[in-house]
């Protein structure tokens, strides 16, 4: 019955304070408002968001007996629920609401065009009354959650939101595409401003990750497709050859006791000797390997690229037959309801920066080379060495933002956060570890913006560090003795400086890890200027992104450090964990649907829908298009498509985009 | 007494890039001309050609489609599809005499805020040195 009313609309114009009455003649607009086609009621408020603004609303739905309601404020990215619900509190269905955007996309962008920002808000307003005269009841679509959630990439920050949803008592896949769990943090010595070892801090989480019983770890596995929707993502991981097994995949193959336990004496025999990418391939591995002593699983793994199928390992390997050099990979689906995306990040590659002579110059070395260096279970059992002759460096240049705060075009524009402060820590470590030796800083500003991190920056500079303020200009090395000149100006004593020392650390900006782009591609997240991913709001929803069920934790957002990093991944976890403990979740219920009187049967709109979510049927003797409202996003390409016009687009038809545009073009002072 | 010449232009534009950079473009104060009126779609796709033929029979002097990078689409592959409809206009258009510079589509992603003012102050600019659409003759 209310479908056949006739439209009553009320109009509710929002000052934002000053943010729109600043720029706009919000009183002129609300008195044009009135004067518009189906307008019964308009008024306008200093905040229309709040709770008085929102009663007025209500109010005026029962008052004057709406059929619709327009409020003209900020984007409908961001008030439309509120004012959706205010619209259902006054007894409307909750669809039957538009906004007119006359704030983000008018008054902020017309500041200083009082007229023409008014006569824009005006048709803003009529575009508007003009859909709302349109709008249909809508009843949303309540789906099920699946009661499990993936994680993909197992650095730290996936490892912690794995532990809190596995804790939670949910079901966690914790996808992690190298060997071993561990990402980044476990490369590194010590963690700033405490001088925590670093792997002694790691490692128990780790075995925290593999021991909890609620989270599937599957390490040297892929993300192929992801299909489905928040509560019901359909993911097709691909689980890379590894040539070895785990004890339970040799039991299901009927070796009994067998599969690999971690003993390595395939290494023993391996012959094929490899750079271990782990150490940055300053050390060596073997074709069949482990990155390193605490890996998670205690698994090793064929590199199928270089091995020679000599069969030496499974050899060796004996009655455990753990290694089987014929494996492929293998596809498994698993259906979760959420998921956290946790990549993390790749260096820069600093080679780009030619001036500064990385993998020219033996001695200039990243700051995760560095870390691989001094620690203790590195190549060089945590002693610093030259790589040229493997003297002990006495003086050694860090250079700071290498490649970030960079606007040549060449590095990052963007400070990468952590490297100020790693590189004050690799300053005391050699302070610490080489009797008389002295670290230059060569920075722009030291940025050392965290808790106790300031006061780690003064114990550095009481130490002895040297800080020489001013951007490296280029770098040569002494053919002869391997040392290097890094040229620069101190632009505090606004002098040319030519620094000879024995070794440089680049602290590398850093980028989105490689990759990162198509497993954010195949959850449909889309990515910052930068190229970290984007979240749903820079401030109020940091670990959100607009794909609903689909969060971020880590470096992958953007350069945070290990503190920041593991407050994101417990924030998105327990983002991710709400629609799984709520069981259901609500979709927009924008979904296609067909008029089958109009329909032809073509089936043009089935091969365009992404989602396969059309089908033809045959229905009294013709077929016709059906709906699978599940599987359908409410794209709408089939609706833009359809030669007969018989796609019905719940809350974008086509009548109401037409009255839009009719609206604005036909509806005006001409 | 020559009063200026105000175009009338409409955009449609997606919810999930453009709309979003336009509305961070309003966050970032970035200024550009108020000549130009939104209407929002989810997607590029949901965007019937017809409605674009709508528009410029209405009498619009320009029409700004704009969506997500390819790739980038929020439903995948709309954008693909929308940007294939608009060769088919821009054909038609051009077909019939009508200069194609006042159709336009652009892809502005969610973080491009200054890229969608750089388009919207380009869009106008275009359309101003079009002159009023040759529809309007038509007109009373």
């Amino acid at each position: 019955m209310a479908e056949k009313k006739e439209a009553r609309i009320g109009v509710f114009v929002c000052h934002c304070g000053t943010n729109i009455a600043g720029s706009i003649d919000v009183e002129a607009v609300k008195e044009y408002a009135r004067t518009l086609p189906n307008v019964v009621h308009a008024d306008d408020y200093q905040y229309v968001c709040s709770t008085p603004g929102q009663t007025m609303i209500t109010d005026a739905i029962k008052e004057h007996d709406l059929t619709g309601t327009v409020v003209a404020a900020c984007s409908p990215r961001l008030h439309e629920p509120t004012f959706r619900m205010a619209t259902k509190v006054g007894g409307l269905n909750p669809f039957r609401f538009e906004m007119a955007n006359i704030r983000e996309q008018n008054s902020w962008v017309h500041m200083h065009d009082r007229e023409g920002a008014t006569e824009k808000a005006k048709d803003a307003v009529r575009i508007a009354v003009a859909k709302a005269s349109l709008l249909e009841d809508l009843i949303p679509k309540s789906v099920p959650v699946e009661h499990a959630a993936m994680v993909v990439g197992g650095g730290v920050a996936g490892m912690q939101a794995a532990l809190d949803l596995g804790n939670a008592g949910i079901k966690t896949y914790l996808i992690e595409r190298s060997p071993t769990i561990g990402g980044r943090m476990s490369q590194l010595d010590k963690t700033f401003p405490t001088l925590d070892c670093s792997q002694c801090i790691l490692t128990p989480k780790m075995v925290d990750v593999g021991r909890n019983e609620n989270i599937e770890l599957m390490t040297y596995t892929e993300v192929a497709e992801v299909e489905g929707y928040i509560g019901n993502f359909e993911i097709t991981l691909r689980k890379k050859a590894r040539g070895v097994l785990t004890p339970d995949e040799a039991e299901a193959r009927g070796i009994v006791g067998g599969g690999c336990n971690g003993c390595g004496d395939c290494v023993e025999v391996c012959p094929v000797i490899k750079g271990n990418e782990f150490e940055f391939e300053m050390a060596p591995r073997k074709a069949i390997y482990i990155y390193h002593p605490q890996v998670v699983p205690n698994l090793y793994t064929v590199d199928f690229n270089t091995c020679i199928k000599c069969g030496l390992c499974v050899e060796a390997c004996g009655e455990k037959k753990a290694i089987d050099l014929e494996m492929v990979d293998e596809l498994i689906k698993v259906k979760v309801g959420t998921a956290i995306l946790a990549t993390g990040y790749d260096l820069f590659p600093i080679e780009n920066k030619t001036e500064w002579g990385y993998k020219k110059y033996e001695n200039v070395i990243t700051g995760l080379e560095f870390e691989r260096l001094i620690c203790a279970s590195g190549p060089t059992g945590g002693h610093l060495v030259r790589p040229s002759d493997g003297e002990t460096p006495k003086k050694v240049a860090f250079v700071l933002c290498a490649g970030s705060r960079d606007n040549t075009g060449v590095g990052k524009p963007y400070c990468s956060r952590f490297c100020c402060m790693y590189s004050l820590k690799h300053a005391h470590q050699i302070i610490e570890k080489i009797p008389g030796a002295q670290p230059y800083l060569l920075y722009m500003d030291i940025r050392s913006f965290g808790k106790m991190y300031e006061e780690f920056y003064y114990r550095i500079q009481d130490e002895g560090a040297k800080f020489i303020r001013g951007r490296v200009a280029n770098i040569l090395e002494d053919p002869v003795t391997k040392n290097l000149h890094v040229f620069t100006e101190d632009t505090l004593l606004q002098r040319p400086i030519d620094l000879e020392v024995d070794m440089v650390v680049l602290a590398s900006a850093v980028q989105p890890t490689t990759g990162a782009d198509a497993v954010r591609k195949l959850f449909g997240v889309s990515c910052s200027q930068d190229g970290w991913m984007l979240e749903a709001h820079p401030k109020l929803n940091p670990c959100g992104t607009t794909t609903a069920g689909v969060f971020l934790a880590g470096v992958c957002q953007g350069p945070k450090d290990i503190p920041d990093t593991v407050a994101q991944a417990e924030g998105a976890a327990s983002a991710a964990s709400i629609p799984i403990h709520r069981g259901e979740v609500e979709l927009e219920p924008y979904f296609a649907q067909c008029n089958e009187e109009l329909c032809a049967g073509c089936g043009m709109c089935v091969n365009l829908c992404p989602y396969s979510a059309l089908a033809l049927v045959e229905k009294d003797g013709r077929k016709v298009m059906e709906v699978t409202e599940a599987k359908c996003k409410g794209c709408g390409t089939c609706g833009g498509f359809c030669p007969g016009g018989a796609i019905h687009m719940q809350h974008f038809t086509t009548p109401q985009i037409v009255a839009q545009i009719d609206a604005f073009l036909l509806g005006g002072e001409q | 007494m020559a009063e200026e010449w105000n175009p009338k232009i409409i955009a449609i534009i997606c919810n999930w890039c453009s709309y979003a950079g336009a509305d961070l473009a309003g966050g970032a104060r970035m200024q550009y001309p108020p000549d130009i009126r939104t209407v929002r779609v989810m997607c590029t796709g949901r965007i019937d050609p017809l409605f674009i033929m709508k528009a410029f029979q209405d009498g619009a002097d320009g029409v700004l489609i704009s969506g997500c990078h390819f790739g980038d689409c929020h439903y995948l592959e709309g954008n693909y599809k929308a940007a294939k409809r608009m060769f088919l206009v821009k054909n038609i258009l051009k077909n019939i005499g009508f200069d194609d510079k006042r159709i336009r589509m652009t892809f502005v992603s969610a973080s491009e805020g200054a890229k969608w003012a750089g388009v919207v102050e380009d869009v106008v600019k275009t359309v101003k040195e079009l002159g009023p659409s040759p529809l309007k003759q038509f007109e009373k």
